[in-house]
């Protein structure tokens, strides 16, 4: 048998994730996350924050929340059912930045925390950054000609 | 005078004997089929240690220390230690042997350590370089999961084909004197490669082979798969299986 012949067969009998469950699992639960984050935000449009400090304060709790779930082991639990429903939004970010910590701070603060913690966390700051460049770009020559910093 | 047999397999004249073996294994592999067959089980995955490197290493002290306990012999008996684990440097079983005072062979075969280990021992013992010889292999989930997939606290699903590390160690204890079973001869295989490239599909990966290696055992040996009562692979997980 081929590669090629071997591979299509390999991948006839292997089974496929539940592509439809998950992705309702993951619409409800990254729905709820945005609920909630919704309601931290209200509160503290409430005690007089401006709109922009609410967002950041909001997305901040969030962190500190994901955190502390992921230190108890109660976030990988969470994250195994509602898959991308917890991994898109920061609360993934901050799950992936901190389960690395853990799993490296026995290694030392300097070269094992410190250089490991953005293991998975790094490739989204990169390309993040590296997008948001090309978009800044396109939309410096095609949106109006202007970008407002 | 040849003890080849066809192109991958040699034979033994003085076949060695499997005497002993000793088996240290997780919580998990003890809640599994094999229930209550294990010679110890560590509950807590860390083993009171402070890493999972260590923890690893504590289930390689463990097997040793059986193995020697359940065959009555001491340190001073084994001519050569053979093993390995799944890290970087062999590091779990380097750290794990190291209070043992047995000249140490140090394998890296990923899943085919055990075979290797004992195929070597068989070899060295045929050749008349040593009485006992202790083989093994050792994996721990929480190692591997670090070194090649992801932080344990990392929040994603598993794949339906992805397979789980053993968390255990299993050591045999090789011996030119001794009762059955014998090791009469071994076909050695080659790297079969055909082009898998999920991470979470090693059954696909490593069922090529295994197929590979029993076609040339049953052709270097002249004998047909009826010859044999069980004919057994490590495990190659549901879809190695099919």
């Amino acid at each position: 048998m081929d590669d090629k012949k071997y591979s299509s067969y390999v991948d006839k009998i292997t089974p496929n994730s539940p592509t439809v469950k998950n992705c309702i699992k993951a619409f409800v639960s990254g729905g709820f996350i945005c609920v909630i984050s919704q309601f931290i935000n209200g509160i503290f449009i409430s005690k007089g924050y401006t709109i922009d400090q609410s967002a950041l304060l909001a997305n901040s709790v969030l962190i500190v929340i994901t955190g502390i779930l992921t230190g108890l082991g109660l976030f990988s639990k969470i994250g195994y059912f509602c898959g991308a429903g917890t991994f898109v939004p920061i609360t993934g970010f901050a799950n992936s930045m901190v389960s690395t910590s853990i799993e490296f701070k026995k290694e030392g603060l300097i070269f094992g925390l410190g250089a490991k913690m953005f293991t998975l966390a790094g490739p989204v700051v990169v390309y993040g950054t590296l997008t948001s460049v090309l978009v800044g770009i396109i939309y410096y020559f095609f949106g109006g000609g202007s970008v407002n910093v | 005078m040849s003890k080849r047999l066809g192109k991958q397999t040699v034979f033994f004249e003085n076949p060695p004997k499997i005497v002993e073996c000793s088996s240290v294994v997780g919580k998990k592999e003890n809640e599994g089929n094999l229930k209550g067959k294990f010679d110890f089980c560590y509950n807590d995955s860390m083993c009171g240690q402070e890493s999972w490197e260590q923890a690893e290493s504590e289930f390689i002290k463990k097997s040793i220390e059986i193995l020697l306990q359940k065959s009555g012999k001491t340190e001073k008996d084994i001519d050569f230690l053979l093993a390995g684990d799944l890290m970087n440097q062999v590091t779990s079983t380097t750290f794990g042997v190291k209070d043992y005072n047995i000249p140490y062979f140090g394998l890296f075969g990923a899943c085919s350590v055990i075979g290797e280990s004992m195929s070597l021992g068989s070899m060295i013992i045929d050749g008349n370089f040593a009485d006992n010889i202790i083989a093994g292999a050792t994996s721990h989930f929480c190692t591997a999961e670090k070194q090649f997939r992801f932080p344990l606290q990392l929040g994603t699903q598993r794949a339906p084909s992805s397979t789980w590390t053993v968390t255990g160690s299993g050591f045999y204890l090789l011996s030119n004197t001794g009762n059955y079973p014998y090791i009469t001869d071994v076909t050695i295989g080659k790297v079969v490669d055909k082009g898998i490239k999920d991470v979470n599909n090693m059954g696909a990966a490593m069922a090529p082979a295994a197929i590979s290696t029993l076609i040339s055992h049953f052709q270097d040996t002249k004998r047909s798969p009826d010859y044999y009562d069980v004919i057994a692979t490590g495990d190659l997980g549901y879809i190695g299986n099919r």
